[in-house]
């Protein structure tokens, strides 16, 4: 079965697009590698290789989990299935 | 030539892992995976010469590089580290030192011949450059003709220190190149492998994680300490939002968002290893074998600079959009699992893992092409950085000099 997106942890909100692009409408299969299980997900977007796509209505002020961790912050409110990067969510750290 | 071990992989095949490699044994019994003559400049001053010497013998290489005049304090003794850890790496055979004047000059000869290999020191004040090119080049003559007749030898695996260092990551450092390496490193350190990773600053969201990694409570609060010290340091130089500088514009291309995102990413390269200890730059490890954390910048050459000086003779490198860094001395290994880079620059790729992210490799099988990559450039095996002519070689300086 082919995989367009991998996640990390199953509490991750967050997956990455593993294909060359996913393309808006598109319905992608996700394997989640933590405990091998699947998910399917719509992208709203055009998501380039190696980018984030959300797997869930993310709030500003929400925390993006990937490996199971925080990694950010959300500073613009973001839909389920649409990309995920540095126009929507910023480092806590720096 | 070689006996194997067996390893119980977890789809259930086996895979014989290498007891052993074709090195150089060295006078301080230590082995080496390559076999260089290297002319070291003590100072900027004295590149010129060690390039001139260097042309002349073929066979040597100069390590020309940007410092070591007027330097004081813990950045003279960094100076002075890297200097003769470079010299005394087991991947280097002789070496010819050239310095402005002879007290620092002696102070690396005498560093290095603590090795017991031949190491000659010249000084260019009062003979200038040409009369101090003709006498470092019948040396280096001397030198390269002996070296070259060393053989390879069978040494045990326990003879590699490995280096680990990523660069120009993307998500696709972390979801599979770096845990390649990470894999790696479960499947070798039983074997009694000395490992390094560093980035001190490239741990920084998972530096608590990290942390908790520390074989014992002083190594963990060890790694705080240092890692604390850093993050100081940084916020302190500080003038504009350092989101631009961590992650890089090639991180952000490859979809990394954040530095606690490439932080996570990068710390899967120890897989589950456990630190023994933590190593200032450039400091030799003391405490046997096992996983050691080094105090380094997150810039690579930088890095592999620093854990060359230390004594690692070989270096696994990942990559995601594709740094294609290399050092003089320590073969660096590339390894991605970004397609795209494979396509594009695929000349800079020793080892191709990105049938993980399409799930036609697991992980334990590319665990398993990297020690098979490893093994053939332990054993002479050119690496892409060797054959393209990169030979990275920088030197970390703390402060201003005096």
């Amino acid at each position: 079965m082919a995989t367009d997106i991998i996640i990390h942890d199953q509490k991750d909100n967050v997956g990455v697009v593993v294909i060359e692009k996913v393309t808006p409408k598109q319905d992608c299969k996700c394997w989640i590698m933590e405990n091998d299980s699947s998910a399917d997900i719509q992208s709203l977007d055009e998501i380039p290789l190696g980018h984030k796509i959300a797997m869930a209505d993310l709030k500003e002020g929400d925390t993006i989990l990937k490996y199971g961790h925080d990694i950010g912050k959300v500073v613009k409110s973001i839909k389920k299935g649409e990309h995920v990067h540095v126009h929507n969510v910023k480092t806590k750290k720096w | 030539m070689f006996m194997f071990t067996t390893l119980k992989q977890r789809s259930g095949r086996r895979m014989e892992i290498p007891k052993s490699f074709l090195g150089y044994k060295r006078e301080n019994g230590r082995a080496g995976t390559r076999n260089h003559v290297i002319i070291l400049p003590v100072d900027d001053i004295s590149n010129a010469c060690a390039e001139a010497v260097a042309n002349n013998i073929k066979g040597t290489i100069a390590l020309p590089h940007s410092y070591g005049r007027l330097q004081f304090g813990a950045d003279l003794d960094l100076h002075f580290r890297t200097m003769i850890g470079t010299g005394s790496n087991p991947n280097v055979a002789a070496v010819i030192v050239i310095g402005i004047e002879p007290k620092w000059t002696k102070k690396i000869v005498d560093g290095i011949a603590k090795t017991g290999k031949p190491v000659e020191g010249f000084h260019i004040e009062r003979t200038g450059d040409i009369g101090t090119v003709m006498k470092a080049s019948k040396k280096a003559q001397e030198f390269v003709m002996w070296a070259s007749e060393k053989q390879r030898e069978e040494c045990p695996m326990s003879d590699l220190w490995i280096s680990v260092k990523c660069g120009e990551s993307d998500t696709t450092s972390g979801l599979a190149a770096n845990p390649t390496v990470g894999n790696l490193m479960d499947k070798l350190e039983p074997l009694g492998v000395h490992l390094c990773f560093g980035e001190t600053s490239e741990l920084t969201g998972a530096e608590k994680v990290c942390a908790t990694r520390g074989a014992t409570k002083e190594a963990s609060d060890k790694f705080m300490k240092t890692w604390s010290a850093y993050n100081d340091f940084i916020l302190k130089e500080a003038t504009d939002d350092l989101s631009e500088s961590q992650p890089t514009a090639g991180n952000i291309a490859g979809g990394l968002t954040t530095i606690e995102e490439k932080a996570f990413g990068n710390f899967q390269k120890i897989g589950n290893c456990k630190f023994i200890d933590v190593l200032e730059p450039a400091e030799e490890p003391k405490k046997g074998k096992g996983l050691y954390f080094m105090d380094t910048s997150s810039a690579a050459a930088e890095c592999v600079t620093l854990q060359a000086a230390a004594g690692f003779n070989i270096h696994l490198f990942p990559t995601g959009q594709g740094n294609i860094v290399g050092n003089p001395i320590e073969p660096v290994i590339k390894l991605t699992a970004n397609p795209l880079t494979v396509k594009g620059m695929g000349e800079h790729i020793d080892c191709d893992v990105s049938k993980i992210l399409s799930r036609e490799m697991n992980m334990s099988q590319a665990g398993d092409e990297l020690i098979k990559t490893t093994m053939r450039v332990a054993n002479g095996r050119l690496t892409c950085a060797e054959a393209l002519g990169h030979k990275e070689f920088v030197m970390t300086k703390l402060y201003r000099s005096a």
